[in-house]
């Protein structure tokens, strides 16, 4: 892997308001929290929430909860990831649902920007059932570098 | 009553709003369902701050999208088809070719292939014009 040439260490509470300028308001409402920086990785937390889930009588996560954890940690990388670090915009995301995540676990997704080039940067992604460690997807992703600033509009 | 028994009665009734209010994460979404004048399944996102995904431009959340388009694959095997379990998501692709404004975004799923214990479903969502898709994707079900 070529060394990391972006936004180095943050405390978790910082990076988003470095990445994005502010709070994220669907992330917001998600509960979706920094749990550790350390790039090219970033690994994020969805607290478990019934109205998250696919079926009330199994208590099993939607997978589009897990899409939106996976999209956030991946898009959060990428922009710290681009050379020189700027907003970007997701062009594809690919999950493998591995496992349902159960009931009253909460999901970490650990993204990492494994090659950037001047234009894209290609993520991979994994998310984990927190409390035992059990991976219940695996995403790959690749962001467009949009020439914006970081805290500003993600369109091409 | 369980899941499946919420749907199947949806089903039974033409109740295609009923199916998805049964799933509290498309309730949580706000996700709407009619049958449309071609009696297609048509699902419709409306709009609301909470969905937003970047503080400085007026654009639903990437995952929101991903999240619309698995969820309306999985309504149209569900209305389409005569089942007795949840379809379960095996995979999902999503490509985002357009930013998706705070307006209302429609989907639409075409079963592309159904085979005894897996489908595969292409959805595409759009805003303003269909021609121009926000986002599609295909989605591989296992259909227990």
């Amino acid at each position: 892997m070529t060394s990391f040439q972006g936004i180095e260490a943050l405390p978790p509470s910082e990076v988003v308001q470095r990445l994005m300028g502010g709070p994220i308001p669907h992330c917001e409402e998600l509960g979706i929290r920094v749990e550790s920086y350390d790039p090219p990785r970033i690994t994020l937390r969805l607290p478990y929430q019934e109205k998250l889930v696919a079926d009330p009588d199994s208590g099993i996560l939607h997978g589009g909860a897990v899409t939106t954890l996976v999209d956030t940690a991946s898009g959060l990388i990428s922009m710290a990831a681009a050379r020189p670090p700027q907003a970007v915009a997701t062009l594809d995301l690919r999950i493998d649902y591995l496992r349902p995540g159960l009931r009253d676990r909460d999901i970490l997704c650990t993204a990492e920007a494994y090659r950037v080039t001047k234009l894209i940067v290609f993520v991979r992604a994994e998310a984990l059932q927190a409390d035992d460690g059990k991976q219940i997807a695996a995403a790959l992703g690749t962001f467009m570098v949009t020439g914006h600033p970081l805290g500003s509009e993600t369109r091409l | 009553m369980t899941l499946m028994e919420t749907i199947r009665e949806a089903r039974a009734g033409g109740e295609v709003q009923a199916a998805v209010d049964a799933i509290p994460y498309a309730v949580f979404l706000g996700i709407t369902a009619e049958i449309d004048a071609e009696g297609r399944l048509l699902c419709t996102l409306p709009p609301r701050q909470g969905l937003v995904g970047n503080p400085h431009a007026a654009a639903l959340h990437g995952g929101v999208v991903g999240a619309f388009l698995e969820t309306v694959a999985a309504l149209e095997l569900l209305w389409r088809r005569e089942t007795d379990t949840m379809p379960r998501t095996v995979n999902i692709t999503v490509d985002y070719l357009r930013a998706a404004r705070v307006a209302p975004t429609h989907a639409r799923g075409i079963i592309t292939k159904l085979g005894r214990r897996v489908a595969n479903v292409r959805v595409e969502a759009w805003q303003e014009d269909p021609a121009k898709p926000a986002a599609h994707g295909h989605v591989h079900l296992l259909l227990g």
